[in-house]
């Protein structure tokens, strides 16, 4: 039970860290109707640069702060020069430019930082486990994540909820085309929606280093998983995009602590192993199949277009 | 021969005429060179072009053609090698069984896939084919007894009980050239066929295509299975040419090269595809040459493409005008 409850708190914690860059990628995808494969490379560049700053600076808070403000302006800067101009192209044309990003910002990372991966040490009293329940011992850091992903996220809503910038990030998801007919600066509002998205995802980025190495492509594959939580929850709704991560955070993270267990009931211990590795990792396939096919346009899907 | 040549009928010598004609000649004589100057790489690099170009091929029957945006062809590949490598690891290695297994194994995968993600549009089609194909990439990594992430190298190319010898370069090349252009001129007969017009039409206009009378879903699956099984021959091929299968010729990012070369070569041309994985393989192969950091130069000339041409390689050609 108590292993249950640590699994649960994993998948929770993926989860949230899914939501932040999906939260992003939504929002990208359902406004400006752009399929940005790019975006898996700010969350490793957000990882890069606090692995940078808290070196340079000594201090994780601090390097961690920097470097969501400086993905935020590799995003604005990002937009401006090139993703400005993939609007009114199609989504293959997004795929091949945004694919050259993807390279382009690989390539860079290798130059500036080179080929080895770098760490990202935390503070001591992050480093400790706690005991949440008795005979639970929980990481610290990973209690840090939970919340301070959970703050975020809070924020997010505040400001797409609360705010005359989320009531056109809100407009905008529905009809752009109305928002910019009615005069609102629709340019401007893309390049902060970017840079916003860009923010999320480098934040993401750098809470996850601590736990595995910043290394080159280190965005690639939670990308994917992120694509998958943006289908799922439905293309442009924040509110899909939580639900979605949570699902896919626990249904990947309580799938590879307990299917190889499962099937160990059925098959040899060697065969569930290897069986059951490869079955964990497709669960989140999987369960977005099967919500597509239930539901083509995802369990929220935005207003109509 | 008649035929094949029909692929660019009309009058008159154009650009993109003239490209396909040099891109042909360069790729019939190419052994030649290579012979010539002993450059047995250059052989190799070809051949992989051939193969890849096959591939794309396929694709850009689905996606140029049909607008069936398809983000995990890499899977075929990845089928089509698959099934050369498990038959050849368990003692069978008849190229008669091994390459009819590989096409059928994609035609059945892609059946099974195309069933399901037809009902999906859009981008939600792109993500539900994307999500297809990492699960067998999984799958791949979970097969311990070939190789699991490592990979499985393959110690004898398929057999043609002395028909055909793969082991010889040279006759390997041409057999997956002469299979390239009897490709070409599949997708061809098949794009201008009634078939191929219900397909294009099925693109622009779904509903209206349904409303008179064309069951666009059957049509559209049977499209999606033909690419499916094309690029498993592909990856019979690519798997006799490097000697070799592991999940990564599944990755995604495969599957996006795939999507590359056919968007850059253009995908409204019969010839697309080919030029385009050629151009995507040399340049990498030449800037990797020159500099140690190649994917500087090529990703933002990806995006280039990308913001500022229309119909790629074969739209600056001027062939734009098509579909």
């Amino acid at each position: 039970m108590l292993y249950f409850i640590e699994q649960f708190l994993n998948g929770i914690q993926l989860g949230m860290l899914l939501f932040l860059l999906a939260a992003g990628l939504t929002l990208i995808f359902g406004i400006m109707d752009l399929v940005n494969l790019a975006h898996g490379s700010l969350y490793m560049i957000g990882a890069y640069f606090a692995a940078s700053f808290a070196q340079l600076t000594d201090s994780f808070v601090l390097g961690a702060i920097l470097a969501v403000l400086a993905t935020f302006a590799v995003g604005i800067v990002l937009e401006v020069v090139a993703i400005r101009r993939l609007y009114a192209r199609s989504h293959l044309d997004h795929v091949l430019g945004t694919f050259g990003l993807l390279l382009f910002f690989n390539e860079l990372v290798r130059l500036i930082w080179g080929p080895a991966g770098m760490t990202l040490s935390l503070p001591s009293e992050m480093l400790n486990a706690v005991e949440i329940l008795p005979g639970l011992f929980y990481p610290v850091y990973r209690l840090v994540i939970i919340g301070v992903t959970l703050a975020v996220a809070g924020l997010l809503y505040g400001l797409v909820m609360g705010t005359r910038l989320g009531m056109l990030i809100r407009a905008g998801a529905s009809n752009r085309e109305m928002v910019g007919a009615l005069g609102v600066n629709i340019k401007v509002l893309y390049t902060l929606i970017f840079g916003l998205g860009a923010a999320l995802a480098g934040f993401a980025g750098l809470m996850q280093a601590p736990i595995l190495t910043v290394q080159i492509g280190m965005g690639e594959n939670i990308l994917i998983a992120a694509f998958v939580v943006v289908t799922i929850g439905g293309i442009g709704s924040i509110r899909g995009a939580f639900v979605a991560a949570l699902l896919v955070g626990l249904v990947d993270t309580v799938g590879r602590a307990f299917v190889p267990d499962l099937l160990r009931v059925y098959l040899s211990a060697s065969a569930s192993a290897s069986l059951g590795r490869s079955l964990s990792s497709m669960m989140i396939y999987l369960v977005m199949a099967l919500v597509l096919i239930v539901r083509p346009e995802g369990l929220f899907p935005a207003a109509s277009k | 021969m008649k035929h094949l040549l029909e692929c660019w009928r009309g009058s008159g010598l154009n650009p993109r005429r003239a490209v396909n004609a040099v891109v042909l000649a360069g790729l019939a004589l190419m052994p030649v060179y290579a012979a010539l100057t002993g450059d047995a790489f250059l052989m190799t690099l070809l051949t992989r072009v051939v193969i890849l170009a096959l591939a794309a091929l396929s694709l850009n029957l689905i996606m140029g053609f049909g607008g069936m945006v398809s983000f995990g062809h890499a899977a075929y590949l990845g089928i089509g090698g698959y099934a050369v490598g498990i038959l050849a690891k368990e003692g069978i290695g008849s190229g008669f069984v091994q390459w009819p297994v590989a096409i059928g194994a994609s035609a059945v995968y892609a059946l099974a896939v195309g069933a399901l993600s037809l009902r999906t549009r859009g981008v939600y089609f792109i993500m539900i084919t994307l999500a297809f194909a990492q699960m067998i990439y999984y799958v791949a990594i979970g097969l311990d007894r070939y190789g699991g992430d490592d990979g499985l190298t393959i110690y004898r190319r398929s057999q043609f009980g002395g028909f055909v010898d793969l082991d010889n370069k040279v006759l390997f090349y041409y057999l997956c050239l002469a299979l390239l252009l009897a490709g070409i001129y599949l997708v061809w007969r098949l794009v201008n066929s009634r078939f191929g017009f219900v397909i294009r039409g099925a693109r622009s206009n779904e509903r209206r295509m349904r409303a008179i009378g064309f069951p666009t879903f059957r049509y559209k699956l049977v499209c999606f299975v033909i690419a499916g099984a094309m690029c498993g021959l592909a990856g019979a091929l690519l798997a006799n040419h490097t000697n070799f299968i592991s999940p990564a010729m599944m990755h995604w990012t495969r599957s996006g090269d795939l999507m590359i070369m056919a968007v850059l070569g253009g995908m409204q041309a019969m010839f697309g595809p080919l030029i385009g994985a050629m151009t995507f393989l040399l340049l990498e192969e030449q800037l990797s040459r020159v500099t140690e950091y190649p994917n500087l130069v090529l990703g933002p000339l990806l995006l280039f493409v990308a913001i500022y041409v229309n119909g790629g390689i074969d739209g600056l050609l001027g062939g734009g005008r098509r579909g």
